[in-house]
């Protein structure tokens, strides 16, 4: 989708605040909000829209208004909602609907340490499929404007870059128009390079360079 | 309902205090902090534009999880404890140090990124497959996630609001050397920027060059010298370094 969160080249955002140390979280709300959403474990349907679609799909003023863990907890909240596992009554009152049925936290002081460290590779190794593209190749960010969920930058599509790198085979990430996963689709991702006149014009240093990840329904050959 | 700024609030406590009841607090915004120093930076949150009930969202929702048993808060505070002191930019400054000591862990650092820094002990989520990108005196290599915020947990920790924040994230792809200059770093024009979008699954972290003057340092005294932002690629690494730049 051609949503807001999809910002590369934009230049009307401001000047960057820099926090000058190197602290995770800058207020005790920020720390609880992520050790909540790390302690939630999973709950709902396995068939759900992707997380991140789901950010994107903030009327924009939201998204660019709402702090990064205010954003997470609005949406953990409402999937909690949606899942018939939290009520709006309860959020108000700030107590538990007595009636509730007592959980078991899936996530516990015991595994939540190998949660957090455990190597969950999203290479696919399991299947071969031969390359579209090879290193050096010239290649074409497609021109699409899906309005699902996309890993394609706007910035980069109908522009040419080289292919910097192969990565193997991953799951393609984007999604179904209304932000569900497609039927799986394991193709090769590679990293593309694109010079910046390329995609900024003349203007732009002649030695500067952007690249991304794309996947091969991303690309076409130039 | 409001805490002494003086007193200091347990993680224990700041939850109870929420199971006491949330609907009483919205008048009045004044939050408890664990720790003294994160007291001001929650007044500075109002100038941010954060709606000054946030904090109280959270703790009602805490409360809430706990008591229909849905989340332990031992397994919050675990959480915490780990991204605040077990993983960070410290891990990465670690694996630079050890890079600029030891040519052979460089150039495995460089062929393979998650091998190398798996050999550390470093890895997991957000960092399952990792590109780490060399600086040189001829070539500055910066990372960026213009889409989201993806960002190398493993070695960096949770990104810094300013890697989240839209001004970064729409400006560094169009004028890279623009934001570097915001960041006080001024490129020569021969030297080529190298911006790294990470759209898929792959996290970058950037070797930063080794500041003159360094010879014969320890590692752990190297690592000192490396910052968070010069591995993300908004800084370099100078021989005054520090964790707090």
């Amino acid at each position: 989708m051609n949503g807001i969160h999809d910002m590369g080249g934009m230049q009307d955002m401001g000047p960057i605040e820099v926090r000058e140390d190197e602290r995770p979280f800058h207020a005790e709300w920020e720390a609880r909000a992520w050790g909540l959403i790390r302690a939630t474990g999973p709950f709902g349907p396995t068939r759900r829209r992707n997380f991140r679609y789901e950010h994107e799909i903030l009327p924009p003023a939201q998204y660019l208004q709402m702090q990064y863990y205010e954003r997470f907890i609005k949406l953990l909240v409402e999937r909690l909602i949606a899942a018939k596992l939290l009520t709006q009554a309860e959020l108000d009152s700030g107590r538990a609907d007595s009636a509730s049925p007592r959980l078991t936290p899936r996530v516990t002081p015991a595994n939540i340490a190998e949660q957090l460290t455990r190597r969950r590779s999203l290479r696919r190794e399991d299947v071969k499929i031969r390359p579209q593209f090879k290193v050096g190749q010239r290649v074409r960010a497609r021109n699409i404007n899906p309005v699902g969920h996309t890993r394609l930058p706007r910035y980069m599509r109908g522009h040419r870059g080289t292919i910097v790198a192969d990565h193997g085979i991953f799951d393609f990430q984007d999604t179904d128009a209304e932000g569900y996963a497609l039927p799986e689709r394991p193709q090769h991702v590679y990293t593309v390079g694109f010079t910046a006149r390329e995609l900024w014009g003349d203007a732009a240093n002649a030695r500067d360079t952007v690249h991304a990840e794309l996947w091969e329904d991303h690309l076409e050959r130039a | 309902m409001a805490n002494a700024p003086d007193k200091p609030v347990g993680r224990r406590r700041f939850l109870s205090k929420a199971a006491a009841g949330t609907a009483g607090l919205v008048a009045a915004p004044r939050i408890g902090s664990a720790r003294p120093e994160l007291l001001a930076n929650e007044q500075d949150q109002g100038h941010q534009n954060v709606p000054s009930d946030v904090a109280l969202r959270v703790k009602a929702l805490e409360s809430i999880l706990v008591e229909k048993g849905m989340v332990d808060p031992a397994t919050i505070d675990a959480v915490i404890e780990t991204y605040e002191s077990k993983i960070g930019p410290r891990n990465g400054a670690r694996v630079v140090a050890r890079a600029w000591l030891d040519p052979a862990y460089r150039k495995r650092l460089l062929a393979d990124g998650t091998a190398a820094i798996a050999e550390l002990g470093y890895g997991g989520s957000q960092g399952e497959h990792m590109v780490v990108v060399e600086n040189t005196p001829t070539v500055h290599n910066l990372v960026v996630c213009t889409l989201c915020s993806c960002y190398p947990w493993p070695v960096l920790g949770l990104p810094p609001t300013w890697y989240k924040s839209a001004p970064y994230r729409s400006r560094v792809v169009i004028d890279p050397r623009g934001v570097l200059r915001e960041f006080g770093v001024t490129l020569a024009d021969d030297v080529q920027v190298r911006v790294w979008d990470s759209t898929a699954e792959i996290r970058y972290l950037v070797l930063p060059e080794r500041p003159p003057g360094t010879e014969g340092l320890t590692e752990d005294a190297l690592a000192a010298l490396v910052t968070r932002n010069a591995m993300v690629g908004v800084a370099k690494v100078t021989g005054r370094g520090g964790a707090a730049a």
